[in-house]
């Protein structure tokens, strides 16, 4: 890979201001952009790393009732810590990757990636999260744009992820065994005012909401209330591992089962 | 060039590196500290996995100078005071749990670190925990094998599959 300078700041304000230079890219915890870099898809001038921030870190119940976690905290913590508040969050967290790369990937890297089969973005679409930056609050239904695309803006920071805690939820994820990715993955999440159900590895746009699924599972949530309902194959990514049609028939496959699951 | 220090099986070191040099780099070409083997390079195989600050980390996919100041941990620390394999090791060796032996440092690492959390774990999550380290010899039958006695457990039941 190619060389670079690096930064290790103590705050966020001390991270902004060195994402202001030239080339300049913020490391969360690595397990996607430092592959990325070897194979020098990605080339900083400047690395911004963000796991010294103290204050980016952690999982807490805020006053509202929502639970935060803080963009620089790794999976394993939301792995350990949040079951008590947002089990299905907790469980989708203890399944991404491996254990070793639960230690250092973080949640703000993860949905600053936005990759098309990644976990993280369907929990947070799926709960209707609030992805809070060192400038803004951005909802989720605006924050994801595409595959690999977001919100953000050069230089901006994830500091916070606010998830309103659902009544009930399950992530159901079919893993690509090879990445560990998800090859699909829905989250579903039932709130007092409807369900979501946010869907993740499937689309050529990346993660979406399933809103007919959404419709049908809010005016009864069971299994049997979204039986006959399918998405379009169309726009759906076709690969070695699945063509667009099994990746259709996954998504109300899984929201089956997730919906099942759910507690 | 940057400076790096990290505390590495107990001992004081630091170098100059590069930003972009990983630790598995930093470990192996500094420090001649060979055991921890780099086997994909892209994060998936798990032979360089190391402890930083007691937990489990893939040495290719961090960078040296994000592990500044921290306690690092190898399988060159693993032995004994005096020499002889430490209780992970051993079953290893006892229970046939490496053929070529490539894996082995990362297996150990992991397994160390699962039962660091984990002192009785089940034959199941010992086979989820090993997730992130691949084996091309064993079929990793033998390998949870030992590390199902390596945490004091009866292993004559599981049969050979």
């Amino acid at each position: 890979m190619y060389n670079f300078e690096f930064e290790q700041p103590g705050t966020i304000a001390e991270a902004a201001a060195a994402l202001g230079s030239e080339d300049a890219l913020a490391l969360g915890g690595g397990q996607t952009l430092i592959p990325a870099m070897k194979q020098r898809l990605n080339a900083p001038g400047t690395l911004v790393s963000l796991s010294g921030i103290a204050e980016m870190k952690g999982v807490c119940l805020r006053d509202d009732g929502a639970l935060s976690v803080g963009g620089g905290t790794i999976h394993a913590t939301v792995a350990a810590q949040a079951g008590a508040h947002y089990p299905a969050l907790a469980a989708l967290a203890s399944h991404i990757g491996d254990p070793a790369v639960r230690n250092r990937g973080t949640i703000g890297g993860s949905l600053a990636n936005n990759d098309p089969a990644a976990c993280y973005p369907s929990a947070v679409l799926g709960s209707g999260a609030t992805v809070v930056t060192n400038t803004r609050e951005i909802a989720a239904d605006e924050f994801f744009q595409g595959m690999f695309t977001t919100a953000l803006g050069e230089g901006e920071i994830i500091v916070e992820v606010r998830f309103p805690i659902p009544e009930k939820a399950h992530y159901e994820k079919f893993v690509q065994p090879a990445s560990r990715f998800a090859l699909t993955g829905v989250f579903v999440a039932k709130y007092a005012d409807g369900v979501r159900v946010a869907v993740t590895g499937a689309s050529e746009e990346g993660v979406f909401r399933w809103s007919e699924a959404e419709a049908a599972l809010s005016g009864e949530f069971s299994a049997a209330a979204i039986e006959g309902l399918s998405v379009p194959a169309d726009g759906m990514i076709g690969d070695l591992h699945g063509t667009p049609a099994y990746r259709a028939s996954l998504v109300s496959t899984l929201t089956k089962r997730a919906v099942a699951a759910a507690h | 060039m940057p400076q790096v220090s990290m505390t590495v099986n107990g001992k004081a070191t630091s170098g100059d590196v590069e930003g972009r040099t990983l630790l598995s780099s930093y470990l192996r070409d500094h420090l001649g500290l060979t055991g921890t083997h780099v086997g994909c390079d892209t994060s998936q195989c798990g032979a360089c996995v190391v402890h930083v600050d007691g937990e489990a980390v893939k040495a290719c996919t961090i960078f040296a100078l994000e592990a500044e100041g921290a306690e690092v941990a190898t399988i060159e620390g693993q032995a004994n005071a005096d020499g002889s394999l430490n209780v992970i090791q051993q079953a290893f060796q006892d229970h046939h749990g490496l053929q070529c032996g490539f894996c082995t440092p990362g297996m150990v690492m992991s397994a160390a670190a699962l039962l660091k959390d984990n002192p009785k774990p089940s034959e199941a999550e010992v086979r989820a925990y090993l997730e992130g380290n691949i084996c091309r010899c064993t079929g990793y039958h033998n390998i949870v094998k030992a590390i199902l006695a390596a945490s004091g457990q009866d292993v004559g039941a599981i049969a050979a599959e």
